[in-house]
């Protein structure tokens, strides 16, 4: 999230789009809840009328996988009627900057596509720049090649007519709704987009929330009291594990894994850090890095160790590439903490047959899980898997100590209450003893491959606790140190480039502090600094007097900063645009104050600073500015179109080009696609509030097994006429990947859809049962073996929120 | 005197009369008489977060002698002020079916499944990572790929790692620290599904 929790009781409006959060995040609700008691409209843009569009004002369906038709003709609206901040889209967005003179843009393809690589090139997508390297800019918005006329273009063909027509919202809906969330674009006023896996669970995911940026952007509402895009995660530490980068592409902090062609530091810095921008501090970000992880063996004469740290080519190592590469016989040893991939991944029926291939196997977890089980599910037979099997019993939610970040970057500790149960242990403990086993197994030799394990700095056993680990250590290498005495640095800006400072994850810097001589846990800091009033309320103040944001609780990345790019809730002058002010320059003062910590460089305004000209917003941005143009970042287009799913019951009505070019396939035996004359209804996936994912963490728990025990399948009372369906029916779904076995639950809250002339019909199944976990009698067939393995080019997360299926009466 | 619910509870136990005979919560008065047995009246109050969605809801665990009593929400905790949706109320139930009663369920020693056997057999945990660590150790040497081009890569693309949301950042760091350090590109979690 942009924001947080507790500022969206300043929204104007608050848009659910590809989010369920009355269902998958209950109790932020009590937030979106507070924004409308205080006048904001709250719209639901959902195929299903679910428990947050009953709250709503507006319950807009509309067909899955078409968001970018909607957010495309939000965007042509907010153009076509002038209804945008023009002084923040001119000051605070590249819409002013002119394009490559040789972009192109040409039904459904970017300049640049090669269809024999199957790849953008990408050269004609970024900006012209003058004789002083900076870009090209007309502050008219008038220049043809400006961003501004870029989109204006390619967006008039999402008229509302044509929108009405793909995604089934019809046209007098579409401009009602279309004049609520514009009327956001003046100062002073705000909208929120609230979004989950409903954005990101397509194979242009990345796609559907840059077209939200580009209208938020345009609106002005980014940066801006209850204004913002709201990323609803899907598990408790989703956050902080992406930002601790446990993800193929990255390195804590977001500095991006090295790829062959970063020979060496200086090569792998010149490449990868954003000029004029705030990343020009990298350098000091990655030494540290690299100081916190090989210590001594990090020195200027070795590079800072930099080769220690493994290259990737130019392929993907993702999730679903993992399994591909188990079946191609690349991957033969798998680690599993803490997740079910056998029932978790797309079309899950692939996942136990390829994990035969594996020599072995870890798993650590708190039950037992059909991953582990993997060689006696769907018919594997085990007397045909060679593959050994490790299990560790992991310990509980309150059987450790440490930190998750939530949704809002906000970083909370918890204490362990109790000892773990048996013989169970963290696993962080786990990774330690294995970490200390391979240096022991290591530790004679003299190979120059093996150093990176024998100067691996690996120091966290606690004395007073053989069976735990010091998590306080860990959390202090995280927040960085000074090398030469080992004090804790007080945020990033004390960072240095020359192996004086450590640091595992700049961004978290400041959250393990000394004060007064004594170590200060921030995430641990627990101070009402609002007391809130008996019905829960607290007023946002713009005097400072009252702090609505909880500074003194947990501790926000990046700063205790509680909305991200708060510059821009002010003008370019520094005066708030609106009732509630986030930060504003004191002229008297001669400095920035903010209900909020000021989220900018400590300038003046108008003055520049490493390269951000005109004291922007965005300093994380080339030159401070905000996205409108994606440029060249994105492998799939510097803008987002609509195209349909992968597999869709339609043509795209805007493109010849039918799909987004750059999604992915995979080929195996257990891969398979299917096509709309066999399978011509929309299917989609979504959780319920008693379960979470494959249902390991909650069908284990009497209680929440019992509350909701049995799977179904919802359809829309026309598709149960036209199939013979009564509630409660056993049915059958199929894919071209699979088949499960459900009850019917015939309901209204699902309609089908019409599309121009012709009508469709959408299905939707929750995806938490599975046939070996949980307590007795709630095992059930697992829904994603129905989903796809089709995923987007920039993330890799697969098309599992709009594919293809049929649905027939079965009988027991 | 404004006291929370949670607060009047604990101070049940010391000097319940006193505040009791002046406060009226809810709907119904809190009466010291009815509070003297209560469970949780002498128990460490110990602050934790919900493991399950992304909104980061307090958590109260009561435990008295070792053992967890209750899990409630925490009213302090200002984004969920005390609230919880079913699953951040079941939490009790990770470690605990019924009071003192450990959930049957839940995995308490290491296992082992055998190549081509049919069951799991026991094998402590000592011994479970001694040879994990042999097989990382034979992998890694069959398939680390040093050099590519005259440049050091310094990546194993033989063995994978699936990680998770579930568990703490300071883990995840280690975890993250470690596989790189091993070479591993296959490096996962979560967040790409």
């Amino acid at each position: 999230m942009t924001t947080s929790f507790w500022d969206l009781q300043n929204a104007d409006v608050i848009v659910f789009m590809g989010s369920n959060a009355a269902e998958n995040h209950p109790i932020s609700m009590k937030w979106f809840l507070r924004g409308k008691e205080k006048g904001a409209k709250v719209i639901v843009l959902d195929p299903r009328y679910t428990r947050t569009a009953a709250k709503a004002d507006m319950w807009v369906p509309f067909r899955s996988g078409t968001d970018i038709a909607v957010l495309g003709g939000l965007i042509n609206y907010a153009i076509q009627n002038g209804k945008f901040h023009r002084e923040y889209v001119v000051k605070y967005t590249n819409a002013p900057l002119l394009v490559h003179p040789d972009f192109q843009f040409h039904d459904g393809l970017f300049s640049g596509w090669d269809p024999e690589k199957q790849a953008y090139d990408r050269s004609t997508w970024g900006f012209q720049t003058g004789p002083d390297g900076q870009p090209l800019r007309d502050e008219t918005l008038e220049h043809p090649q400006t961003v501004f006329q870029h989109i204006k273009r390619i967006y008039s063909e999402y008229t509302p007519e044509r929108v009405s027509q793909i995604t089934g919202i019809p046209v007098e809906t579409f401009l009602k709704l279309a004049e609520i969330i514009t009327d956001t674009g003046v100062p002073g006023k705000a909208a929120t987009f609230v979004y989950a896996m409903g954005w990101t669970q397509h194979t242009k995911g990345v796609q559907n929330i840059r077209a939200a940026t580009i209208l938020q952007l345009l609106l002005g509402n980014i940066g801006v009291p209850g204004g913002g895009i709201a990323a609803l995660r899907g598990h408790a530490n989703v956050q902080g594990a992406t930002d601790l980068a446990v993800l193929w592409h990255d390195l804590p902090g977001y500095l991006g894994i090295p790829n062959e062609s970063h020979k060496d530091l200086a090569t792998y810095l010149e490449k990868t850090t954003t000029k004029d921008s705030f990343w020009e501090n990298k350098p000091k970000f990655m030494i540290s890095l690299l100081k916190a992880w090989y210590g001594e063996a990090a020195r200027p004469d070795n590079d800072w160790a930099f080769h220690y740290i493994p290259k990737v080519d130019s392929r993907w190592f993702s999730h679903y590439d993992i399994f591909q590469s188990i079946y191609e016989g690349t991957v033969k040893g798998l680690f599993v903490f803490g997740q079910n991939p056998a029932v978790g991944s797309a079309n899950a029926g692939k996942i136990p047959q390829v994990m035969k291939n594996l020599e072995w196997l870890v798993v650590v977890d708190l039950f037992a899980t059909e991953t582990a089980d993997f060689w006696h599910l769907f018919g594997n037979d085990p007397k045909q898997v060679a593959t050994e099997v490790f299990f560790l019993p992991a310990a509980g939610p309150l059987e450790k100590e440490g930190s998750f970040t939530n949704s809002h970057r906000l970083i909370q500790w918890k204490h362990k209450a109790i000892e773990p149960l048996g013989e169970a242990r963290s696993d962080g403990w786990y990774a330690v003893q294995l970490g200390k086993r391979l240096k022991a197994l290591y530790a004679n030799s003299t190979a120059k491959k093996d150093e990176p394990i024998r100067y691996l700095v690996w120091d966290y056993d606690d004395p007073d606790h053989p069976n735990d680990i010091d998590h306080l250590k860990v959390l202090k290498e995280i927040n960085g140190y000074e090398v030469a005495t080992g004090k804790p640095v007080s945020g990033f800006g004390q960072l240095k480039d020359d192996g004086s400072t450590a640091c595992g994850c700049w961004i978290y810097s400041g959250i393990l502090v000394e004060e007064n001589g004594q170590l200060v846990n921030k995430a641990d800091s627990r101070k009402p600094t609002a007391p809130n009033r008996p019905d829960g309320w607290v007023e946002a103040k713009g005097d400072g007097t009252t702090d609505y944001l909880h500074h003194g609780w947990g501790f926000a990345w990046p700063a205790n900063r509680r909305v991200l790019y708060n510059r821009a809730s002010a003008d370019p002058e520094g005066r708030p645009w609106g009732k509630v002010p986030l930060v504003w320059f004191d002229h008297a003062a001669g400095q920035w104050k903010g209900v909020d910590v000021p989220d900018m460089l400590p300038v003046k305004p108008g003055e520049v600073r490493m390269g951000v000209r005109f004291d922007t917003p965005f300093i994380m941005k080339a030159g401070g500015l905000g996205g409108i143009w994606g440029g060249t970042s994105l492998v799939d287009g510097p803008v987002p179109v609509h195209y349909e799913p992968v597999e869709s019951p339609v043509q795209n009505l805007l493109y010849r080009q039918q799909t987004i070019p750059t999604a992915r396939t995979y080929q195996s035996p257990y891969d398979h696609y299917g096509t709309p004359d066999k399978y011509p209804i929309v299917v989609t996936t979504y959780r319920l509030t008693e379960h979470l994912t494959s249902g390991v963490m909650t069908r284990n728990l009497p209680w929440l097994a019992e509350a909701f025990a049995v799977p179904f399948v919802e359809i829309s009372q026309e598709l149960a006429r036209e199939k013979g369906i009564r509630n409660g029916d056993l049915v059958e779904v199929e894919t071209a990947r699979g088949r499960v076995r459900v009850r019917a639950l015939v309901t209204s809250r699902l309609k089908p859809l019409r599309l121009g002339d012709r009508v469709v019909h959408e299905i939707g199944l929750p995806i938490h049962w599975a046939p070996f976990s949980g307590v007795a009698g709630v095992q059930a067939d697992i829904t994603n073996t129905l989903t796809p393995q089709a995923v987007d080019a920039n993330v890799q997360i697969q098309e599992s929120k709009a594919f293809l299926g049929n649905i027939r009466k079965v009988t027991a | 005197m404004n006291l929370s619910r949670r607060q009047f509870l604990q101070l049940a136990g010391v000097s319940a009369a006193a505040t009791a005979a002046t406060l009226f919560l809810d709907e119904e008065p809190a009466l010291a008489s009815d509070l003297k047995e209560i469970r949780i009246s002498k128990a460490r109050e110990v602050p934790s977060v919900c493991p399950h969605c992304s909104v980061g809801c307090g958590l109260i665990a009561y435990v008295k002698d070792g053992q967890l009593l209750q899990v409630e929400g925490n009213p302090d905790n200002p984004i969920n002020e005390g609230s919880l949706c079913p699953k951040g109320a079941a939490t009790f139930q990770f470690a605990y079916e019924a009071l003192g009663k450990p959930n049957p369920r839940r995995e308490l020693k290491a296992k082992y499944r055998a190549p081509y056997s049919d069951r799991w057999e026991e094998i402590s945990v000592d011994e479970a990572l001694d040879r994990i660590a042999q097989r990382v150790k034979e992998t890694r040497d069959r398939y680390f790929i040093e050099e590519k081009d005259g440049v050091t890569v310094n990546r194993l693309e033989a063995i994978a790692h699936i990680g998770s949301a579930c568990i703490d950042n300071e883990e995840n760091y280690l975890l993250t620290k470690l596989m790189r350090s091993l070479g591993v590109v296959f490096l996962e979690h979560h967040a790409r599904i």
